[in-house]
C-alpha cells in the first residue's frame, strides 16, 4: 500500500506535463496588466503560430531582471510600461537598435521616444497623469472634491491620500518629475513635502492607489488617468480628475533585448505589436491608453489628450539615470524620510 | 551471567578486526566506483552544457564530439581548452591505488592529493573562465582570449567523484573511525554548501564593501550602516518613524512570542488534553502553512480593511469610524502570527509527544500534583522546543516578506527594503547587502541566545529502555489557559479561511458583489477539449505545473540532506563542528531576496549557468529549507538516546546501517515535518523566487503576487485555494508514505477505565 502511495507521488510529478516545445518561440516580459498581455500572447500565438512564453512584472522589477540576466540575457522583448526605465535600459545598452517600418505611421510623441533612445525602443501607448477619489468615501469624510494639485494640500484631505514610492515605481517619478517641470524644482519639493503629511501610504506600484481608491481604502489616489479609468468602468464608485494646473504623462514603450535567445521572433512580435490591430487589443483587455500608431482606434473611454493641459515633458532631460537619481534621491532626503 | 574480561577483549578485537576489514573493502569499492564515474564524467560524457532541451533530448549525440558536446579529455586536446587538462593529470593519481592494499599509507594520500588537485584545477577552469573571456589576469596570460560555456553534465560527475575520492582519502588514512560514508556525506555537504551558500552570497556581501566601480570601501559601508533610516529611533522621541532595524527586530520578536505560545498552547491541546476536536485542531493549525503568504494579507484586508466587512459591521454597530489601522505593524504582526503559529505548533508537538511519560509518572509517583510536575518536569524538558520555535518564528518574521510587501504600508522592514534596494527605480545593490549584513546579524544573535539558554544540560527521554507511561494530563489551569489561547485563534483562523475559500468563487468581495460565479476559476483553469487533445487554456496552468514539479522534486532532496547533517551535526564528532552547524544554518538566515539576487548574479555566468532554468528553483529551495530538515532532526536526536546507535555499532553494524536501520526509523515524525514543510514552502515561498522565475519556469506565488499587485484580489484567492486543495492531499499523501515511528507506549484505555 505504501509503496502504491510512493509510486503515485513519483507519478505526481513525472506526469504534470512539461508542456510541448514548438519549433519557434519568444520570450516576452511583459509590463502592462496582465489581462492584456494574456490577450496579445494569444492574438501574436494565432497570428504567426510562434508560442509566447509570458512573464508580467512591473518596469521597475521587469528593468532590474534584465540588468541582473545582461550575461546572458533570458527574455527577448520587453513590451509595456512606462517609458522612463525603457530609456534607462537603452542608455546601459541592455536594449538593440531597430527601426520598425511601421515607425513613421506612429503619432510624434511614440517617434520622439525612439529618436531620444538612439532607437532601443519605441512608444505604444500614452497616459496622462492625474489622480482620482472615490466619490462614496468623499461624501461620508464630507471633504470638498478636489480639481487641482493644490486642493490636495487642504486640511480635510490629511492622511486620505495615496501614491506611489519614487525609489520603487515609475509612475510616482513621473509624478515627480511632472510637479518639478511644472513648478520649478524648490515649489514642486516644497509642495511634496507638504503633500508628504496628506499622504497614508506610498505603495509599491503605480496603479496600486487607484485599486485602493476603488475599494475604498483610501480616499485620493494619484496615479495614471487610465488605471483608474479601468477601475470606474467595472462599477467602482471612482472619478478621475486631470489637474487644473495641469500634468505629465507616459509613454510606454517597447524594446527588444540585447542578445536575447530569439531575435527573428522578437522582431516579428515588433512588428505585430505596432499595428493598428493588435493596439486594438488593449480595450478588450480592459486597458484604456492611448494607441500610438494613428490608424489605432481611440478608445472611447480613454482620457482625451487634448482635454488635458499637459505640460511638454522633457523625457529627454528626465529620462537619463543621473537625473532620475537625483530627483529620487532628494525626495527622499526631504520628502520621504521626514516625519508626517 | 557476564562473560570473563579476557573473552570480552576477545570479543571487542574481533569486532574491530570485522569493522575494519568490512570498511576497508567498502573503501576500496567506493575508490573504484568514483574512478570509474571520474573517468566516465571526464573523458565519455560531454563537459558543458549541451543546450536548453538538456542532455536527456540527446540531440547531443548528432554531433558529437565537437566543440559544444565533446568530453573534457576531447576539448583539452582537439578544441585547444589545455586547461581542462590539469583535472584529468589529478584524476590519473588515484588510479595508482588500485593495486595497492588499503592499509598502505600512498593510498589514503593518493586519494586526498587526486580529489583536492583535482577539484582546485577544476574550480581554477570554471571560474578563470568566463562566456566572455578570462576572469583574471594570469589566466588570460596563459590561454589568451580564450571562453567556454557553463559546465554541464560531464564536469557535474566528475566532480562529485575527485569529492567522493577525496573523502574517501581522508577516511582511509583513519579519520572518522576509517569510515567512508561519515567522511563522504560530510564532505558533499560541506562542498555543495559551499558552492550553493556561501559562494553566491559572499558575492553579495563582498558588493555591500564595494562601490560602484568595484573598488573597496569600508567608508561608505559605515556610512551607510549608521544612516539614521536604519537605527533612527524617532519612534521612541515622538514624530518620526524609527529605523528599518529597529521595526525589523520588534516585529520579529512579536511574532516569534505570540506564535510560539499559540504553537505551544495547540501542541498542549492536541497532545495532553482529551479536547473533542483534537484531530481537526491538527488540520486546522497545518492550514496557514499551506497557504500562500498574500492570501492571509487579502482576507485580512477584506475582514479589517477600511471598507472590510467586520469594519462595518463595527461602523454600523459601535459607530467606529473606519480606519486604516490595519496597515502597519498590527497588519504584519496579525498575518505573520497566523502564518508561524503552525510552524511552532509543528516543531512542538514532536516535542512534546517525545517527552518520555515515565519521568512524569515518576514525579507523581513521588508525591508532586499535576501543576508541580508540569512546572519541574515537563517544562523544562520542552524547553529545546520552545527555544526552537521561538528562534524559528523570529527568523521567519525577519525573512517574511509577503506581509509586508502587502500590508505593510509605512511600517517598513528589512526584507523589503532589500527588495525595493534592488528592483526599485533607485537600484542600490550596495545597500541592499548592508542591510542584509544588518539582518544576517540579527539572526545570528538569535541563534547565540538560544544556545546559550539551552546550555549543554540534557534533554534525552526516548531510550532503549522500554518506556511505556501514560503522559501527564494537564494541570487545570494551564489546560484552560491553552483553550482560552488556542481556540479563539482556531475560530479566527477558519474566519480567514472561510473567506479565501468563499472569495474565489462570488464575483467581487472587497467590493461587497456576492454573487456567485465561476469565471475566477475558469481564468486560471481552464481546460479545453481540442481535436489534438485536451487543451490547458486557463492562465494558471503553466506556472502550476511548474510548481508542483519543483516542490516534488525538491522535498525529498531537502530532507535527505537536512537530516543527514542533523545526524552528523548531532552524532559524530570532529573538528569544526560549530562551523559546519553555523554554514548550514547560513542559507535560513539570509533573507530570501538576497538569496534571489546573490543566486541570479552568482549563477548567470560559467562555471554554473543555471539562471532560467527549473534547476535553480529547486537547487535554491533545497538550500533554503534545508536548515528546516536540520533543526527538526537535531531536536529529534536530542530526545533518541546515543546508545540506540552505540549498540548497533557494537553489534558489528556499520554508520549507514545504524543511520537508515535504527535512527532513521525513529526520526520519521522529523522526516514527514521537513518533507512536509519543503513541499510546501517550496508551493510557497516568494522572496527568493520571485527572482528567479523565468517566462518558462514561472512559479504559483510569484503569479499570484502578480495578481495581487493587479488589483485581481479574486483571482489570486482561486488560484490560492487550489494550492491549499493540492497541498493537503500531499501532506495526508506524505504522511501516509512515510508513517509513524512506533514509541512503546501503553494505550491510554487502561486509565480511562479505571478513572
Amino acid at each position: 500500500m505504501r509503496t502504491i502511495a510512493i509510486l503515485a507521488m513519483l507519478a505526481a510529478f513525472l506526469i504534470a506535463p512539461g508542456l510541448a516545445r514548438a519549433q519557434g518561440e519568444v520570450v516576452v516580459y511583459c509590463s502592462v496588466l496582465v489581462d492584456w498581455c494574456n490577450l496579445m500572447s494569444q492574438e501574436f500565438t494565432r497570428a504567426t503560430g510562434i508560442r509566447v512564453v509570458l512573464t508580467q512584472k512591473g518596469s521597475g522589477e521587469t528593468f532590474a531582471q534584465i540588468r541582473a540576466e545582461a550575461n546572458n540575457p533570458r527574455g527577448d522583448v520587453w513590451w509595456g510600461g512606462t517609458g522612463d526605465p525603457h530609456l534607462q535600459a537603452a542608455e546601459a545598452n541592455l536594449t538593440e537598435e531597430y527601426r520598425s517600418p511601421a515607425l513613421p505611421r506612429l503619432h510624434d510623441w511614440a517617434q520622439r521616444q525612439a529618436q531620444q533612445s538612439g532607437f532601443r525602443t519605441v512608444g505604444i501607448y500614452a497616459g496622462a497623469l492625474g489622480f482620482t477619489y472615490n466619490t462614496q468615501a468623499l461624501a461620508r469624510g464630507r471633504m470638498p472634491e478636489p480639481r487641482c494639485w493644490r486642493d490636495l494640500l487642504q486640511p480635510a484631505f490629511r492622511g486620505e491620500v495615496q501614491m506611489s514610492n519614487p525609489p520603487s515605481s515609475g509612475t510616482a517619478y513621473t509624478a515627480l518629475a511632472t510637479l518639478v517641470q511644472l513648478w520649478g524644482e524648490e515649489e514642486a519639493f516644497n509642495y511634496l513635502r507638504q503633500l508628504h503629511r496628506q499622504i497614508n501610504q506610498y505603495t509599491r506600484s503605480g496603479p496600486a492607489p487607484s485599486r485602493n481608491a476603488a475599494r475604498g481604502e483610501t480616499t485620493v489616489g494619484i496615479m495614471f488617468l487610465h488605471d483608474a479609468v479601468a477601475e470606474a468602468i467595472e462599477g467602482a464608485p471612482l472619478r478621475v480628475v486631470a489637474p487644473c494646473e495641469g500634468t505629465g504623462y507616459e509613454i510606454g514603450s517597447m524594446s527588444i533585448i540585447r542578445g536575447g535567445p530569439n531575435r527573428e521572433n522578437a522582431r516579428r512580435w515588433y512588428e505585430f505589436a505596432l499595428t493598428p490591430a493588435a493596439q486594438a487589443l488593449a480595450v478588450r483587455a480592459k486597458s484604456y491608453q492611448i494607441p500610438s500608431h494613428r490608424d489605432a482606434p481611440v478608445p472611447e473611454q480613454a482620457p482625451r489628450l487634448a482635454d488635458i493641459r499637459l505640460i511638454d515633458y522633457d523625457f529627454a532631460r528626465y529620462g537619463t539615470t543621473a537625473e532620475r537619481n537625483r530627483l529620487i534621491q532628494r525626495w527622499e532626503r526631504e520628502v520621504g524620510s521626514q516625519p508626517r | 551471567m557476564p562473560c570473563s574480561s579476557a573473552g570480552a577483549a576477545r570479543f571487542a578485537r574481533r569486532l574491530a578486526e570485522r569493522n575494519r576489514t568490512g570498511g576497508a573493502r567498502a573503501i576500496k569499492r567506493n575508490v573504484a566506483i568514483c574512478l570509474a564515474a571520474g573517468w566516465l564524467g571526464y573523458a565519455v560524457l560531454p563537459w558543458y552544457g549541451v543546450g536548453r532541451d538538456g542532455i536527456l533530448a540527446l540531440a547531443w549525440l548528432a554531433t558529437y564530439p565537437d566543440a559544444a558536446s565533446a568530453p573534457a579529455l576531447v576539448q583539452a586536446l582537439a578544441h585547444g581548452r589545455a586547461w581542462l587538462l590539469p583535472i584529468g593529470l589529478a584524476l590519473a593519481l588515484p588510479l595508482a591505488t588500485l593495486t595497492l592494499p588499503r592499509e598502505h599509507p600512498a593510498f589514503g594520500r593518493l586519494l586526498v592529493a587526486g580529489g583536492a588537485l583535482g577539484l582546485i584545477f577544476a574550480a581554477i577552469a570554471g571560474f578563470g573562465i568566463i562566456n566572455s573571456g578570462p576572469r583574471w589576469g594570469w589566466v588570460a596570460a596563459m590561454f589568451g582570449d580564450a571562453r567556454q560555456p557553463g559546465f554541464g553534465v560531464g564536469a557535474v560527475i566528475t566532480v562529485g567523484a575527485l569529492v567522493m575520492l577525496f573523502a574517501n582519502g581522508i577516511a582511509a588514512r583513519g579519520n572518522f573511525r576509517g569510515d567512508a560514508f561519515i567522511a563522504g556525506s560530510l564532505t558533499v555537504i560541506v562542498a555543495l554548501i559551499a558552492m550553493f551558500v556561501a559562494f553566491p552570497v559572499a558575492g553579495v556581501l563582498l558588493s555591500a564593501v564595494q562601490d560602484a566601480d568595484g573598488n573597496f570601501t569600508i567608508q561608505r559601508f559605515v556610512e551607510r550602516i549608521l544612516a539614521d533610516n536604519v537605527w533612527g529611533l524617532g519612534c521612541i522621541a515622538g514624530g518620526t518613524s524609527c529605523g528599518v532595524a529597529w521595526n525589523t527586530i520588534f516585529l520579529g520578536i512579536l511574532a516569534a512570542v505570540f506564535s510560539t505560545a499559540l504553537g505551544l498552547a495547540f501542541a498542549l491541546i492536541a497532545t495532553r488534553t482529551t479536547f473533542r476536536w483534537k484531530k481537526g485542531l491538527r488540520v486546522l493549525t497545518i492550514l496557514p502553512i499551506i497557504t500562500p503568504p498574500f492570501v492571509i494579507s487579502l482576507a485580512l484586508i477584506i475582514l479589517f480593511g477600511r471598507t472590510g466587512i467586520v469594519t462595518g459591521w463595527l461602523g454600523v454597530l459601535f459607530d467606529i469610524p473606519r480606519s486604516r489601522w490595519l496597515y502597519g505593524l498590527p497588519g504584519v504582526l496579525i498575518a505573520q502570527v497566523l502564518s508561524f503559529t503552525p510552524v511552532a505548533f509543528m516543531v512542538l508537538i514532536g516535542v512534546v509527544e517525545g517527552i518520555s511519560p515515565s519521568l512524569e509518572e515518576a514525579s507523581q509517583t513521588l508525591g508532586a500534583k499535576a501543576a508541580k510536575t508540569f512546572r519541574t518536569v515537563t517544562w523544562p524538558l520542552m524547553r529545546p522546543g520552545i527555544a526552537s520555535a521561538l528562534l524559528l518564528g523570529f527568523v521567519e518574521s525577519l525573512a517574511d516578506f509577503g506581509n509586508p510587501l502587502v500590508l505593510g504600508g509605512n511600517y517598513e522592514v528589512l526584507s523589503t527594503q532589500i527588495y525595493f534596494a534592488i528592483v526599485g527605480a533607485a537600484y542600490d545593490p550596495g545597500r541592499a547587502a548592508m542591510l542584509a549584513v544588518v539582518l544576517l546579524f540579527f539572526t545570528l544573535g538569535a541563534f547565540w541566545v538560544q544556545n546559550r539558554w539551552l546550555g549543554e544540560t540534557s534533554y534525552v527521554t526516548v531510550t532503549g529502555k522500554g518506556d511505556a507511561g501514560l503522559t501527564a494530563a494537564l494541570p487545570r489551569g494551564v489546560r484552560w489557559l491553552c483553550y482560552a489561547t488556542a481556540l479563539p485563534w482556531a475560530v479566527f483562523t477558519l474566519t480567514i479561511y472561510g473567506i479565501i475559500l468563499v472569495g474565489g468563487f462570488v464575483h467581487d468581495m472587497g467590493r461587497g458583489d456576492m454573487t456567485f460565479t465561476w469565471r475566477h476559476y475558469l481564468t486560471a483553469f481552464q481546460v479545453e477539449q481540442t481535436g489534438h487533445g485536451l487543451f490547458f487554456s486557463g492562465s494558471a496552468w503553466q506556472s502550476f505545473f511548474t510548481t508542483i514539479q519543483v516542490s516534488a522534486i525538491a522535498a525529498p532532496l531537502t530532507a535527505a540532506i537536512g537530516l543527514l547533517t542533523a545526524w552528523l551535526l548531532a552524532r559524530q564528532r570532529f573538528a569544526g563542528r560549530r562551523a559546519f552547524e553555523f554554514a548550514t544554518m547560513m542559507s535560513f538566515a539570509i533573507p530570501g531576496t538576497v538569496i534571489g539576487v546573490a543566486y541570479i548574479v552568482a549563477f548567470n555566468v560559467p562555471p554554473i549557468e543555471i539562471t532560467g532554468t527549473g534547476m535553480i528553483l529547486v537547487i535554491c529551495f533545497v538550500f533554503r529549507n534545508m536548515p528546516v530538515g536540520t533543526r527538526a532532526g537535531l531536536a529529534a536526536l536530542a530526545q533518541i538516546d546515543k546508545s540506540l546507535d552505540e549498540a548497533s555499532l557494537t553489534l558489528g553494524g556499520r554508520s549507514a546501517t545504524t543511520l537508515f536501520r535504527v535512527v532513521l526509523p525513529l526520526l520519521r515524525p522529523a522526516i514527514v515535518a521537513t518533507l512536509v514543510f519543503s513541499f510546501v514552502h517550496a508551493m510557497t515561498a516568494v522572496s527568493a523566487i520571485i527572482f528567479l522565475v523565468s517566462a518558462r519556469y514561472n512559479m504559483a506565488t510569484a503569479y499570484i503576487g502578480s495578481r495581487v499587485e493587479a488589483g485581481e484580489y479574486a483571482l489570486a484567492i482561486a488560484y490560492s485555494s487550489v494550492l491549499i486543495v493540492v497541498m493537503l492531499l500531499s501532506i495526508l499523501l506524505i504522511q501516509f508514505a512515510v508513517g509513524q515511528r512506533k514509541l512503546g507506549r501503553r494505550a491510554p484505555a487502561v486509565s480511562l477505565g479505571t478513572a
